[in-house]
């Protein structure tokens, strides 16, 4: 006869609208988990996507994620023609604010020369840019869809295709563009700003310039070579991918992600706090039951067995209810919440940590109580 | 009557709470012998040590001194003589409480098949015994029904059957009628009474209920720790 099971049965109301109280608190602490983790992978994302070995970028800078970096455009080809190099491509990014449909869209604008490294691993609706002008890929959570037509700049865009999982750390949707129309975002002035320019004889063509060049490698090509080589440029300078990827996660999330980290540390011993007491008030409610289960000859392990079993059922319960619940919402959070079988398995051991502990309070309770406490006297 | 017919053999018992000034003698050398199929009651006022005597027979204080033996079976002699009290209770000793204490979240049924369940029977066996008790103690059409449903009288039978389900020698009741109008007071006794010969079993009770005094073989008074007289 399982005595917990039947106690649950008994009281399955209350006991359902607690676990239900828990699943609430695991799905915030879930969601914390999701929002932690989709922060790093949103700011790793658009690392990731061009997938590239170097990253070649102005001297004395750590660009172009953590600090504006500007070279000219025609560094492409020279990095192109180094020892080593499959490929080479030109990338710019600036963050725009565009209005569409009424509503003002915040947009991270990437430009990229088609058919060279540097645009999305992989579309996911619609096509590539196809075109040299006026074409752009859309993150779907920008609202955009294809065929679309939206505003940068002076000029009116169509969107060809979507992308996903592609924003920049503060979490801004992407758009690819060509980076000539990227380069002539950058560049072009309101028409007055650009007679003033004019009247100081300020007007002359100045040769383009780009965040970076990213280069994927042949295989078996040292890279840490590769960017001594272009260190001795004295005008560039070159990080490896995973250079980058500390970089930015080192300089640019750092804080966001400390800040979500050390909440979330709060939010799992609030939610041991909370679990502790209810288990240990469930076990309090049920001394003079423990006590009359004592005389009547029931062993240490059964009234062990009790109380445990109750916690993990509760603890796995309010689990369950909390990771479906997050499952259900995650895809409506502003920005990504990103949870891996890791996150909840890590989670599951924690909780069970708990309830062990926790019911540990109860049980010594329980283990103490005479049980003379039955008979009244 | 034979030495085997002793089913309880209290001798020279004594219990005390504190030292110095502050000492209590809740018990003060009590010698008592129960033997087979009797009923007895024990008697006196608030403080006199009826409860620490059923809780010294009932293996669940310790005296500071004395012998007890159960059922033949020395179990304290200055000492626990036994490290499995609670397994000596469940084999030879059935609890009826003042307010049946019955675990509210079992039926009745599963109240007294839940005794069995932890003395190792079989948990078929353990059902049919549950009924068999219930419907000689005519409960058996409430075996479904959960303690909160139960009239008092129905809750003290269920619990009479609880504490007679591994078949005990030696039965504690403590204030078993104080929740029962008088004639299903007595009732109850008779029931008891019944039970303790058909059992070959002895009752202990703690009792201030004086219509049921007829139904014991013995009145044993307590005042101050010590029996007054039998």
């Amino acid at each position: 006869m399982n005595l917990a099971i039947k106690d649950i049965r008994h009281g399955l109301f209350r006991f359902v609208l607690t676990c239900l109280g828990l699943g609430l608190l695991m799905t915030v602490v879930l969601a914390m988990i999701g929002i932690y983790n989709g922060l790093v992978a949103d700011a790793l994302a658009v690392v990731k996507a061009p997938a590239a070995d170097v990253w070649v970028v102005e001297a004395g800078t750590q660009g172009p994620f953590s600090e504006a970096s500007s070279i000219p455009a025609t560094t492409r080809d020279a990095v192109a023609r180094m020892p080593g190099v499959a490929e080479a491509g030109a990338i710019t990014y600036q963050t725009i604010e565009a209005s569409h449909a009424g509503r003002t869209l915040r947009l991270y604008v990437i430009g990229f020369e088609s058919g060279r490294p540097g645009g999305p691993q992989r579309i996911t609706e619609g096509r590539g840019l196809g075109r040299s002008h006026f074409e752009l890929l859309a993150e779907r959570k920008t609202g955009l869809a294809p065929g679309e037509t939206i505003r940068l700049g002076r000029d009116r865009f169509t969107v060809v295709g979507l992308v996903e999982d592609a924003m920049n750390s503060g979490g801004d949707p992407a758009v690819y563009v060509t980076l000539a129309d990227a380069l002539t975002l950058q560049t072009e002035m309101d028409p007055a700003a650009v007679r003033v320019q004019a009247a100081r004889g300020d007007g002359g063509l100045r040769p383009p310039t780009v965040a970076a060049v990213v280069a994927p490698l042949q295989p078996g090509a040292d890279v840490a070579l590769l960017t001594a080589t272009v260190r001795q440029w004295k005008h560039l300078s070159a990080l490896s991918q995973s250079e980058q990827e500390q970089l930015l996660l080192a300089s640019v999330v750092d804080r966001a992600r400390r800040q979500i980290g050390l909440f979330l540390g709060i939010l799992l011993s609030v939610s041991a706090v909370v679990i502790a007491l209810i288990i240990y008030t469930m076990t309090m409610e049920k001394l003079k039951q423990i006590a009359t289960l004592k005389l009547i000859g029931a062993p240490d392990r059964t009234i062990v067995g009790l109380i445990v079993q109750q916690a993990l059922i509760l603890g796995i319960s309010g689990l369950g209810i909390g990771l479906a619940l997050i499952l259900l919402v995650k895809d409506s959070f502003p920005r990504r919440v990103v949870l891996e079988p890791f996150n909840a398995l890590v989670l599951t051991g924690i909780i069970l940590m708990v309830c062990l502990v926790a019911s540990g309070l109860g049980v010594r309770a329980a283990l103490k109580v005479d049980p003379a406490t039955a008979l009244g006297g | 009557m034979a030495p085997g017919d002793i089913l309880v053999d209290v001798r020279g018992v004594a219990k005390h709470y504190g030292e110095g000034e502050a000492r209590v003698d809740a018990l003060r050398s009590v010698d008592l012998r129960v033997h087979v199929g009797e009923v007895i009651a024990l008697l006196g006022p608030s403080g006199s040590g009826k409860t620490t005597l059923l809780n010294v027979i009932g293996c669940i204080l310790a005296p500071t001194a004395g012998r007890v033996e159960l059922d033949g079976d020395a179990v304290f002699d200055g000492k626990w003589l036994r490290s499995d009290l609670r397994r000596l209770r469940l084999d030879k000793i059935g609890f009826i409480f003042q307010a049946h204490n019955l675990l509210p979240f079992l039926t009745a049924e599963e109240n007294v098949s839940v005794v069995l369940d932890l003395a190792g029977w079989p948990a078929e066996r353990g059902r049919e015994r549950a009924r068999e008790l219930l419907d000689y103690l005519e409960v058996g059409h409430r075996a479904k029904v959960k303690p909160a449903l139960l009239s008092g009288g129905e809750a003290q039978r269920v619990a009479i059957a609880r504490a007679l389900a591994n078949r005990p020698r030696i039965i504690l009741a403590d204030e078993p009628t104080a929740a029962l109008g008088s004639g299903r007071a007595q009732l109850v006794m008779d029931l008891l009474r019944k039970l303790a010969s058909d059992q070959k079993a002895c009752i202990i009770a703690v009792t201030h209920d004086e219509k049921i005094f007829d139904r014991f073989d013995r009145l044993i008074h307590l005042r101050d720790g010590r029996l007054v007289d039998s």
